[in-house]
């Protein structure tokens, strides 16, 4: 009879063995491959945080039912490196991001796909916070994850982790804010404080760090959404959340698709913090990424109504109209400034960066 | 050339013989070479920071002193423009 | 923020503003030397509001936009080595060179670093002993002594991977070439506050007299540049020639001598290119010989690297007040922020860049394009 000698896991110091023991931490590129180690990552990380009857079918893709004749579907796709910086991680972005988007649509956020791009040698522990972050956002924001997709690439192929997300909205009646609906007299409002997200982001930046109390504003702007709609409906036009290329970019992005122009007061809620990082870099807080901010353009009688109505929550406290849509400079968008002078604020072609003059 | 902003400096120290220091840029700190202010600035004072480095003490009373004087103009100004207002009223050419 | 926000009052600017309108009884010509004051005026619309009674001139105050054609293509070349990490500030990066910029460089896979000080990059070099480690010493005299120490302090903890490639360039020289060029229509100076705060003004002094201008030294926020407006009318008005100080709360007459003792130690003056002007001599500074171990151009083999200026690009036209941006043929077709032939269109302080925005505006203003 053969005798069974278990075998104990060990190294041998200064030998490179061709098949390397498995190490318990980091994702490994077998993780990737659709095998036994695949199918334990999924059982052991991602299905006990977004565990839904949808996903736990496991199937090729998500069964769910759907309300009304059209679905809204948004995609976005997140890489922002450092993977965690004050204030979240890349997960909580990867949640609110196109729950945001389809909230901008108008639409009321219901499911999520998710597809992971995992590095090779990235430390579980990392991954298991993104996660949490999803799974705690997503389950903040009414969403549930049915289905997803994981693969991993070879060590330097990707920043940790590369994340897409997918969602599915259904509108509400009466309620259909559009890119192209601006028109001249609308009040240009901005839901809360500017430039937080982006900061945040550049104080952990190799070469840049500084020390500040400043947190990313990553949120679900799903609440803020549905307060204006209740309050004034169809007179919001338009909303845009403002995320790359800060508050300026989204309003110009408006600007060119309404053709009109838009007439910025100057004043601008930014804390004094932000003020002061982007002060020491050089930066305009106009075109600082936001991740928690929506502008909306309003008709000019449901303003006030409007305001109130973004006030009442938390999210919205520092709620202020920033601009107006005027019938001249069609696409432009200009800002007075305090001296009457005026200043074009365009789009930028690429990253603003931080300089010394 | 010259990206230059004026911080407040919270503490000093010693780097491997480099005076160096925490500046508080209303709200937002960072490590700023304080070397070439080394015998002027101390702690509580505000030095004018350019690319990490404190290249001047702000001078506080010439601060302050410009300011005045702008505030000043602006208040005469304030009165000349009631004086011509009162001048016209009673005809008085300019 | 204190000093910095109170120099901002609307109000204060408004009667800034009126007294010069007043004072004036011609349209005088100013320049600024200084990328810093050229991007408050422009975002401010201080140009706009003053056009009455002031035209403002942007002169090649942008250390940026001067850096001449060959040194970026250098810089380029250095960052393109798989041995090198090689670190800039951030306005650098976008700056085009022959053929490509330092962020198209990054993309292919250079090791390309934005650092916010120069001790960073020293910094950078003590953590990666296997690498070399690379800054684009670029500035006037104001980020001298902060080059001038990382070299310094690089050599006193004996980090030997780390090199500078220097393109400095210093302010009177230039403002000496403007004045003396024969279409000169600049009747007063505004000197760069932080200029100033290293150097003093004292070299100034000879420049008022000799060429009969007004010079101010002035600050950045838009009080500062309205007051050094204002202090410069008067003195056209009044027919003086005089260096002044408006900066006080930064500027003493002397300057910042232990930094100016450092950048004396560490560098000396040469001939420096500006680009889309020319070589200006004695209007640089380069590393002394005893340094030569941290200088990137001798470090790497760099000399055969050459360069032309292209035809089309009249940025140095631009830069020393002859034309418009505006009037350039180029500008806005061939050369935009998006794709632009010469620094002062890629800067956020050049010249260019910011008559596109505010040329726009006015052009469509007035019913046009």
């Amino acid at each position: 009879m053969a005798t069974v000698i278990p075998v104990r896991p060990r190294t041998i110091q200064g030998v490179a063995c061709p098949v390397p023991l498995p190490t318990h931490d980091r994702v490994q590129l077998g993780h990737g491959s659709g095998g036994k180690m695949s199918a334990l990552l999924l059982k052991e990380r991602f299905l006990p945080r977004f565990g839904n009857r949808y996903l736990d079918a496991l199937g090729d893709g998500a069964l769910v039912p759907v309300e009304g004749g059209e679905v809204v579907l948004s995609t976005d796709t997140f890489v922002v490196s450092p993977l965690e910086f004050p204030g979240g991680n890349i997960g909580h972005l990867a949640v609110h991001g196109t729950v945001n988007d389809l909230a901008m649509m108008g639409a009321a956020p219901r499911y999520l796909s998710a597809g992971f791009v995992l590095e090779e040698g990235l430390p579980f522990e990392v991954l298991d916070r993104i996660l949490d972050a999803m799974a705690g956002a997503a389950a903040a924001c009414g969403v549930e994850v049915v289905t997803g997709d994981t693969k991993v690439v070879d060590r330097g192929k990707a920043d940790g982790l590369f994340v897409n997300t997918t969602g599915v909205g259904f509108l509400h009646d009466g309620f259909r804010p559009s890119p192209s609906r601006a028109r001249p007299g609308d009040a240009v409002l901005v839901s809360g404080p500017l430039a937080r997200h982006g900061m945040a982001v550049m104080a952990v930046r190799e070469g840049l760090e500084f020390d500040a109390d400043i947190e990313s504003d990553t949120a679900s702007l799903v609440p803020l959404v549905d307060a204006l709609r209740v309050a004034v409906g169809d007179a919001v036009h338009v909303l845009r959340d403002a995320t790359r290329g800060g508050l300026a970019s989204a309003i110009n992005e408006i600007a060119g698709a309404s053709r009109v122009g838009v007439e910025l007061s100057g004043a601008l809620p930014v804390p004094s913090a932000v003020e002061a990082a982007c002060e020491m870099l050089g930066l305009d807080p106009l075109y600082v990424a936001n991740e928690g901010v929506l502008v909306a353009f309003v008709a000019p009688e449901a303003e006030d109504a409007a305001l109130a109505a973004l006030r009442s929550h938390a999210v919205g406290a520092s709620a202020m109209r920033v601009g107006r849509v005027v019938e001249d400079h069609p696409g432009m968008v200009v800002l007075r400034t305090g001296l009457g002078g005026t200043r074009v604020v365009d789009m930028l072609p690429g990253d603003q960066l931080p300089r010394i003059c | 050339m010259c990206l230059g902003i004026p911080g407040r400096i919270v503490d000093r120290r010693d780097d491997a013989g480099l005076p160096v220091g925490t500046v508080d840029f209303g709200g937002v700190r960072r490590e700023v070479c304080l070397a070439y202010v080394a015998d002027e600035a101390s702690v509580g004072d505000y030095v004018v920071v350019h690319v990490g480095f404190a290249i001047s003490k702000v001078d506080e009373e010439e601060a302050h002193r410009t300011f005045q004087v702008l505030r000043e103009m602006s208040q005469l100004d304030e009165l000349d423009w009631m004086a011509d207002l009162a001048d016209a009223a009673e005809g008085v050419q300019p | 923020m204190k000093y910095l926000s109170e120099y901002r009052d609307p109000a204060l600017a408004r009667t800034l503003v009126d007294r010069i309108l007043r004072t004036s009884t011609k349209r005088w010509t100013l320049m600024e030397v200084c990328g810093g004051q050229t991007h408050t005026i422009v975002k401010q619309g201080i140009h706009e509001v003053l056009a009455d009674a002031v035209e403002m001139i942007h002169g090649p105050g942008c250390p940026v936009c001067v850096t001449p054609l060959e040194q970026i293509d250098r810089a380029l070349h250095l960052a393109a080595r798989p041995d090198v990490i090689f670190t800039s500030f951030g306005d650098m990066l976008r700056v085009p060179g022959s053929e490509c910029d330092l962020f198209q460089v990054k993309a292919r896979g250079g090791n390309v670093r934005i650092v916010y000080s120069p001790l960073d990059a020293v910094e950078l070099a003590r953590r990666h002993p296997d690498r070399e480690v690379v800054f684009f010493a670029v500035g006037f005299e104001t980020t001298a002594p902060a080059n001038a120490m990382a070299v310094w302090r690089a050599r006193e903890l004996g980090v030997d991977n780390f090199s500078v490639l220097v393109s400095h360039v210093t302010v009177p020289p230039a403002m000496v070439a403007i004045l003396e060029d024969p279409g000169n229509r600049v009747q007063g100076f505004l000197a760069a506050g932080h200029v100033c705060t290293v150097m003093g003004w004292e070299e100034y002094d000879p420049l008022a007299e000799r060429y009969a201008v007004p010079i101010v030294v002035t600050g950045f926020e838009p009080l500062d540049i309205l007051e050094g407006i204002w202090m410069a009318v008067v003195q056209l008005e009044e027919g003086r020639h005089e260096v002044e100080n408006q900066y006080v709360r930064s500027v003493r007459r002397e300057g910042n001598r232990p930094a100016q003792e450092l950048v004396s130690r560490v560098f000396h003056v040469v001939d420096r290119g500006w680009r889309g002007i020319g070589t200006i001599p004695a209007s640089g500074l380069g590393l002394r010989p005893e340094f030569a171990a941290f200088d990137a151009e001798r470090k790497f083999d760099l000399h055969h690297i050459r360069a032309e200026e292209p035809a089309e690009c009249r940025a140095g036209d631009v830069l020393r007040g002859h034309i418009k941006p505006f009037e350039c043929p180029a500008f806005g077709g061939a050369c935009t922020p998006e794709s632009p032939l010469g620094a002062p269109m890629v800067s956020t302080e050049g010249a260019c860049a910011a008559y596109h925005n505010f040329g726009r505006f006015q052009a469509a203003a007035a019913g046009g394009a």
